[in-house]
């Protein structure tokens, strides 16, 4: 992957949904490589660089995170709106994980069980947050991909850093993502 | 090694099988991969997962079930093939609640080897995410019904030392579940709980006090995708099922 002064730079957006950012932890465990990246891409959203909304057409969206809430919803579709590739990275973008632990659980048995149910002093009156400033929870957790379209997969938790790299360096070069190197490809 | 007399055709490779021989044992001692879930050693097969399924005559049969007999012809590696056995492993992760990231048998499971193997990403199916219970209650052994496969494996293979079934299966359908039959002195043994883990191709048997031991790059599955120690024909070396046997 040699930079060429040429070609136009590949803009790239990342956001965290109902994610743990360990997604994002291991993209950076791409390490010093982020600098030959950046030669390729520039960064749009993300909480890498901290840009708040995504303010021009994007090439690459890396989504970490299914949805849980209206608020991850929103993000979802102007992700999808304006990237032309969008991929869902790690096991909670893919299978909704570990958040996802609550499907199944009655929404009424969670809210009594998370606010009422306790004697966290930090809940003393013992109210279910009903707040219109406050993102609606949804019924169950969701796979990205049963929100909106999604191009791509990069499993694991999180993606092995050399995994996302791979990823990186195929779609720098135009290529597919299929068939990427087992020893990355893990679900754990 | 003993020649077999009957000659068969896996794709476009000749080879001599025994007679009696079942298409998954003939293929294996040819080093021609052909997946398995429910087939375990010496176990009479079941045929449950149908993960061995392969094209004879046209046909879609199990090939663990399957006899082999001269001139046969199989198709095992087409993409037709390959499709439908990905789909039946994407079927299997959507049916139950398999949670790899925290699940204790990661690296050493065989539905999650054969899920790499396939380059599983997102299931075509949607998850089902049902609520199964999980069985904490025996001393030595979780039984995790969200991750069971009901591939049958522990009831044939895991017995009481008079011959009789520990495992068996209640309730029918969707709602089909294993269980333990605590009327056997063996339920409850350290034995048991090593035998059934080792058994079970997932993480639905799982003994406690002895989790997440063998690290990360070392598990069984870690390097080398599922079969290629048939394909290979070199003995598999690493890590082995978390168990303390």
């Amino acid at each position: 992957m040699t930079p060429n002064p040429e070609k136009k730079k590949l803009v790239v957006a990342t956001t965290s949904l109902a994610g743990c950012f360990g997604c994002h932890m291991s993209f950076l465990d791409i390490d010093e490589r982020i600098l030959q990246l950046i030669t390729h891409v520039e960064f749009n959203r993300s909480p890498i660089d901290d840009i708040k909304h995504i303010n021009k057409p994007c090439d690459v969206g890396f989504v970490e995170g299914g949805c849980c809430n209206t608020e991850n919803v929103h993000t979802l579709r102007e992700f999808r709106k304006n990237c032309k590739i969008l991929v869902s990275l790690g096991q909670c973008a893919i299978t909704g994980g570990l958040p996802a632990m609550r499907n199944g659980i009655p929404m009424s048995d969670l809210f009594s069980e998370v606010y009422q149910n306790t004697n966290n002093p930090t809940l003393g009156n013992h109210l279910i947050p009903n707040d219109e400033e406050i993102p609606i929870i949804l019924d169950r957790v969701y796979p990205c991909h049963e929100i909106v379209k999604v191009d791509a997969f990069l499993p694991g938790c999180p993606p092995n850093a050399d995994l996302i790299w791979e990823a990186l360096v195929r779609i720098i070069e135009g290529k597919s993502l299929d068939d990427l190197t087992y020893q990355y490809f893990k679900y754990d | 090694m003993e020649q077999g007399t009957i000659k068969i055709t896996i794709d476009d490779k000749e080879i001599w099988a025994k007679d009696g021989q079942s298409v998954v044992e003939a293929a294996r001692e040819n080093h021609i991969f052909i997946p398995t879930l429910c087939d375990y050693k010496s176990l009479k097969p079941a045929g449950t997962c149908r993960l061995c399924t392969v094209k004879i005559g046209g046909r879609f049969v199990s090939a663990c079930t399957t006899t082999v007999s001269n001139g046969m012809k199989v198709e095992n590696e087409s993409s037709e093939i390959k499709d439908i056995r990905k789909s039946l492993i994407e079927m299997l992760f959507v049916e139950g609640n398999h949670m790899c990231p925290s699940c204790e048998k990661s690296g050493n499971c065989d539905l999650q080897a054969l899920a790499y193997r396939y380059q599983m990403t997102a299931p075509r199916f949607p998850f089902s995410f049902t609520n199964r219970r999980l069985d904490a209650s025996l001393p030595h052994l979780i039984l995790e019904h969200n991750r069971c496969i009901q591939c049958l494996r522990c009831v044939r293979g895991v017995r009481a030392k008079d011959g009789r079934d520990l495992f068996g299966f209640v309730d029918r359908g969707a709602k089909i579940h294993i269980t333990v039959d605590k009327t056997v002195e063996e339920a409850f043994s350290e034995k048991t709980a090593a035998a059934a883990m080792a058994i079970c191709p997932v993480g639905a048997l799982i003994q406690k006090g002895g989790a997440y031991q063998t690290p990360i790059g070392d598990r069984k599955y870690d390097l080398h995708p599922i079969g290629s120690e048939i394909e290979s024909n070199i003995e598999q070396s690493g890590g082995s099922h978390d168990t303390k046997s």
